[in-house]
């Protein structure tokens, strides 16, 4: 039964990937190729591709230098930067972007969409990296050291091999992002596939030429995923052999101290003061808005769809997490991973997708709610997923053991022994849905009933014709919601380094 | 209190074998240590009487009941039995009390005399009731797992390594607290160990395992003095092994000629001999001739190791009183104290 849930859930989510490519290929190849070999869809794959390679390089420098300094180096107040530098995930990068233009006036083009994207993804990589250089054991560097290669070989031999898995893992869900993002390109006049897809979609309504661009975007989210599992390889970075861990030494900065704390603290102000600076002043404009404004309605029905989500979602991960952590079955293992693989398509595609069937089988659900939280679970399955997962695996079988012992039944012992174990750390994965749903853009704008605003799609209308004042208060409304993320990844990268 | 019988069980992991016709009784009220090293097949054998485990062939009963074997399958609830494991598995989101009551009937269990009454049974202050498995050392955590397994008053207690997570001290204490709650309860016990002095010291009946099987099962004085063979010798402490020979109710080896029961006709044997049997004295005293080549300190007590002069030089060990050991090279003469015990080779 757990099995067949199991492959149902995974047969949901990869529903939106059969379903675009049928619809791009609906009237044969030729044609399909016909609407993909335009100079138009040049330009967006030229834009696409560069935007996508400076911000995961500049994302990188950023991400494992910080990183080096919070972890392995002698930096003053290293806990205040490890929270500064996870921050900015949850200023969403179409606030972010909405921050920088309110503040500095013709930011755009490929130069604001590198900046911003930047500052909003580079925790991506900070945060793994930060996990690893703080858990290895620096038994590999001291043997290295001892057998007579100095710092500097040391680092470029041991601790490259050591880190890579963690910049490679960070610099998929940069590029992913990226790939996915359409708010903050779209506010920035840069365009990428992701924001072609919803223009022509908004415009002309043509389901078939985006359904084009849709499968050409799908192809890219597949070709990164490819790539880092090629880059990754099949090289594992366990410890082997017993003894306790040992905390790795910090790293004397001398006179490197003052240029070091100039550059955490430049990033620091530009990656969270920004925002913080330009919100705020346009908080205190918000009289100025050409409507009054009531974030009621808004906050309701996004804490009401945030929380059907949540609970949904959470639900959806249980069969596929429980056969993992339990029996680690091949069939288990592909099952989860099907689920990561829809999730990483962009959202727009799912939302176009679900369009499509909605329209063409279910119409009466089209634009209904229950259409925009299937979305929203096929999009952020995975991190339920890896929460349920290891909360089922914190409990000891052995516990069900002395349940058993004890006069209960598998039901009983369920209710009575792993449900109350396993509930924090689920509540933490339906958090992380939930905080997600709050801020998502894109497939909410696409599939959101008429007439229903969430926080995020009413501070789009509002920052769309260059309302700052108006939209100022859900920017706000949407950091405050995104707060506790800061919070949860923290705490989530402290119990789980590895991922 | 019951009973309990194990018949030909044989029971398999997927594709592994791990048990082969394993034959116990435990008779009612009495203890059984189990002992065998890691991996012999001793915590399937636990398994497979929890109904945890399902065997591929053989009867389990305990009392009177059918459990497993014949088409019938109990399910471990309806067992009726205390299991304690390595580990304690106390649920780490209930206090102590609850913990103890889990296994009542939803009446009973805020029967905070019952609780009092079963934490002074394995030593423990009352008030430690509401106190959180994380806030209870390692010891304390398994007193805790035997009160829980024996509120329901269990007709056969199961433990599983119970003590062997424990440091050396806390076990011993641990371990005479366990003894004397489950002495005080007349209960029927199977322990499970590979520490052969937790066995004999803990049990009236050690059963030896070895791959899958058990080799010999006895009082625990009688196994340590006449084990069937070599390796269950060894499994129940140091030994020595003497190739002889025998005849007319003697064995002839390189320590002379020993009187040995059982030494009847002409025939090749071993002779085991424990190191505390062998007593030093001066040179040239009574006895064989030895040069002492090593010696082991621990203290209390030492173990020498000797060659005994002659032309095939045997090896022995020795026990002495630690402050009293021969230094190494120096010279003594052996004898044995006791009889040794023939094994057939």
């Amino acid at each position: 039964m757990l099995r067949g849930a199991a492959v149902l859930v995974a047969a949901l989510c990869l529903l939106p990937l059969v379903v675009v490519a049928a619809k791009a290929l609906e009237s044969g190849p030729a044609e399909a190729a016909e609407l993909l070999w335009r100079p138009r869809v040049g330009e967006l794959l030229r834009n696409t591709v560069a935007l996508v390679v400076l911000t995961g390089t500049l994302s990188a420098v950023l991400g494992v230098g910080a990183a080096w300094l919070v972890e392995r180096t002698a930096l003053p107040g290293a806990g205040f930067w490890r929270v500064a530098f996870v921050a900015p995930l949850a200023v969403p990068a179409f606030v972010n972007s909405f921050a920088w233009s309110a503040l500095v006036p013709g930011f755009e083009g490929l130069g604001g969409a590198v900046i911003v994207t930047t500052l909003s993804y580079f925790p991506f990589v900070f945060l793994p990296v930060a996990a690893l250089l703080r858990s290895t054991d620096p038994g590999l560097e001291e043997a290295a050291r001892s057998l007579g290669l100095g710092p500097w070989r040391t680092a470029a031999r041991v601790g490259t091999a050591q880190v890579r898995p963690a910049l490679l893992g960070g610099l998929l869900l940069v590029a992913l992002h990226l790939l996915a993002e359409f708010g903050a390109l779209e506010m920035l006049r840069f365009p990428t596939f992701t924001t072609a897809i919803l223009d022509q979609y908004e415009v002309a309504f043509d389901s078939r030429s985006g359904s084009v661009l849709a499968l050409a975007l799908m192809v890219l989210a597949v070709t990164v995923l490819t790539l880092e599992m090629l880059a990754r390889g099949r090289t594992r970075h366990a410890r082997v052999g017993g003894g306790a861990a040992r905390r790795p030494p910090r790293a004397r900065l001398g006179r490197g101290l003052p240029l070091a704390l100039a550059s955490v603290t430049a990033l620091a102000v530009l990656a969270l003061g920004v925002p913080a600076w330009s919100i705020g002043t346009w908080l205190t404009r918000t009289d100025q808005a050409y409507e009054s404004i009531d974030l009621g309605p808004a906050v309701g029905s996004t804490v009401v769809l945030g929380l059907a989500a949540a609970l949904v979602t959470t639900l959806a991960t249980f069969p596929a997490a429980w056969l993992v952590a339990r029996s680690r079955s091949r069939l288990a293992v592909v099952l989860e991973r099907v689920t990561y693989l829809a999730s990483s398509l962009p959202g727009v595609v799912v939302a176009l997708a679900l369009i499509a069937l909605a329209i063409g089988f279910v119409r009466p659900l089209y634009q209904t709610a229950p259409v925009l939280v299937l979305a929203y679970v096929i999009l952020f399955i995975p991190r339920a997923m890896v929460t349920t997962r290891a909360a089922i695996a914190a409990v000891p079988p052995e516990l069900s053991d002395a349940a058993r012992a004890l006069g209960d039944g598998p039901a009983r012992t369920f209710l009575r022994v792993q449900l109350p174990l396993m509930l924090r750390g689920t509540l933490a994965g339906a958090a992380l849905v939930f905080i997600a749903v709050s801020t998502e853009l894109t497939a909410t704008l696409l599939l959101a009933p008429t007439g229903t605003e969430t926080l995020a799609t009413a501070f789009w209308s509002a920052s769309s014709s260059l309302d700052y004042a108006a939209a100022a208060p859900y920017a706000a409304a949407l950091v405050v919601l995104s707060a506790p993320l800061t919070w949860l990844l923290l705490r989530s990268s402290h119990e789980e380094p590895s991922r | 209190m019951s009973d309990l019988r194990l018949s030909g069980i044989s029971a398999s992991h997927p594709r592994t074998p791990v048990l082969h016709d394993v034959d116990l009784s435990v008779a009612s009220g009495s203890t059984t240590a189990v002992l065998g090293p890691s991996g012999c097949g001793k915590t399937t054998l636990l398994r497979v009487v929890a109904g945890f485990m399902r065997p591929d062939a053989g009867e389990v009963h305990i009392g009177s009941d059918l459990v497993a074997g014949g088409g019938t399958w109990v399910p471990p609830e309806k067992r009726g039995f205390g299991y304690v494991a390595q580990e304690g598995n106390l649920f780490p989101h209930l206090t102590v009390a609850a913990n103890i009551t889990y296994g009542l009937p939803r009446r009973d269990r805020k029967d905070s005399a019952r609780v009092a009454e079963l934490l002074e049974l394995v030593g423990l202050p009352g008030d430690h009731a509401g106190r959180r498995p994380d806030q209870l050392s390692g010891g304390q955590q398994q007193r805790v797992a035997l009160a829980r397994a024996l509120a329901r008053r269990p007709r056969v207690v199961l433990l599983d390594e119970p003590f062997s997570a424990l440091d050396p001290e806390l076990r011993v204490a641990t371990r005479d607290a366990v003894a004397a709650a489950l002495a005080a309860e007349k209960a029927t016990v199977v322990l499970v160990t590979h520490d052969q002095a937790e066995a004999l010291s803990f049990a009236d009946q050690v059963a030896i395992m070895h791959e899958g099987r058990i080799t010999q099962a006895g009082a625990p004085v009688e196994v340590y003095r006449a084990p069937t063979d070599r390796r269950s010798a060894v499994s129940l402490g140091e030994a020595c092994f003497l190739a002889g020979r025998t005849g007319d109710g003697v064995v002839t080896c390189a320590l002379g000629s020993l009187p040995v029961r059982g030494a009847s006709g002409e025939r090749d044997v071993d002779l085991l001999i424990r190191p505390e049997q062998l007593h030093l004295g001066v040179d040239g005293g009574a006895g064989c001739p030895a040069q002492v080549t090593r010696t082991e300190f621990f203290g209390h007590d030492a173990l020498v190791e000797l060659r005994l002069d002659g032309v095939d030089g045997a090896l022995l060990r020795a026990r002495t009183i630690g402050p009293l050991t021969p230094p190494v090279g120096s010279r003594v003469s052996v004898t044995v104290d006791g009889e040794p015990h023939l094994i057939d080779r």
